[in-house]
């Protein structure tokens, strides 16, 4: 899922210190589950800035909603009457469900409350790591189920580099070798002559390359 | 054992320290409480196993959104107590509200002239 994290309150009261009204608007998918844009969260934000701005003494009035997904175009539309006469609208989802919220919403400035930071999942409740680099072509079959585009720090195709110590990569005592990691799994699963094929350098031109991305299935596309 | 404590403080039940939410902490404030604490059990103690354990990090998050909202953090506090000290409840109650009346009302207590509709000052609220 997308994890993000969100920006500092001050930050975000201070971008809607001219606002009146404001609607915030969080979002039921993965920034629920990453607990960074959720009703809870979305609701203590509206909390807080409305206590904020009373101490200041000028108050704010807030609308709450969560939207089933902001990334998902139809389920902008039943915010329409909501947004009509609020001043800006603080959007609690990642980067693209602020973009959708802003391409509705034309008139209205889209405030992000998040930083959209990586794809990950959880290792407990309550932290996040990093584990897909959204390269455009998946290998993990050749690496026993380890990203080395991600995990890696140097992203190399053919590790470990001489970095490697111990089962940690050199950038942190605290980070592990993702190809130590790769070594490890490959051998328990009796594949380590895989490892020995050298992987000729990844063609990027799948990843970040040529503007945005497209992905498209004619088949389920409607009329 | 007949204690008096503060009589300022309301006492607002839950089932488990567990169960206080960032929400329910942050209302109370915003309806005008000028402080706020959570009673739970002594730590090791939670019928839920681990409730008060998890209240006090979600105590120790709302004060500092307190602070940076400029109604602070000093205003809510956490404690663990067994049911069977009602002296040290008595205390605590005590201890709580001559803090409050210390730092004085909260921006956002709407009768802090002191002379609210009926004299009403609302200074605490409790598990
Ligand atoms: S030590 Fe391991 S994870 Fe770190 S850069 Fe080298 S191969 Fe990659
Ligand atoms: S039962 Fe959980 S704190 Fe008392």
């Amino acid at each position: 899922m997308i994890i993000a994290q969100q920006k500092p309150l001050k930050d975000i009261a201070a971008l809607i210190s001219e606002c009146n009204k404001v609607m915030l608007v969080g979002c039921a998918g993965c920034v629920t589950v990453c607990l960074a844009g959720g009703e809870k969260e979305t609701e203590i934000m509206a909390s807080s800035l409305r206590m904020m701005r009373e101490v200041e003494g000028k108050p704010l009035q807030t609308i709450t909603y969560t939207a089933t997904r902001q990334c998902d175009p139809e389920y902008i539309p039943p915010m329409d009457e909501m947004v009509k006469d609020v001043d800006a609208v603080i959007s609690l989802a990642c980067g693209v469900g602020v973009q959708y919220m802003a391409e509705r919403y034309t008139d209205k400035w889209v405030i992000p409350a998040l930083d959209t930071k990586f794809i990950g999942g959880s290792t407990v409740h309550g932290e996040w790591v990093e584990k897909c680099g959204l390269c455009g072509e998946c290998i993990l079959h050749k690496t026993g189920g380890i990203c080395p585009i991600i995990r890696c720090s140097k992203s190399i195709l053919n590790g470990p580099c001489g970095g490697s110590q111990y089962g940690k990569c050199e950038i942190s005592k605290d980070v592990d070798c993702a190809w130590q990691l790769i070594y490890d799994k490959m051998k328990a699963l009796g594949k380590l002559d895989k490892l020995m094929e050298i992987q000729p350098p990844k063609d990027w031109s799948k990843s970040r390359d040529g503007g945005p991305r497209k992905a498209v299935r004619e088949d389920v596309m409607i009329g | 054992m007949r204690l008096q404590y503060s009589t300022n403080i309301r006492i607002v039940e839950m089932t488990c320290t567990g169960n206080v939410d960032h929400r329910v902490l942050l209302n109370a404030f915003e309806e005008g409480a000028d402080g706020v604490y959570v009673a739970g059990c002594m730590e090791g103690d939670c019928h839920f196993l681990k409730g008060n354990i998890r209240a006090r990090k979600r105590v120790n998050a709302v004060k500092k959104v307190l602070d940076e909202i400029g109604i602070g953090g000093e205003r809510l506090e956490m404690y663990n107590l067994s049911s069977a000290q009602g002296a040290r409840f008595a205390q605590i109650a005590n201890e709580m509200a001559a803090k409050i009346k210390e730092l004085g009302p909260s921006p956002l207590n709407k009768a802090r002239s002191g002379n609210g509709c009926c004299g009403c000052s609302k200074e605490g609220e409790t598990k």
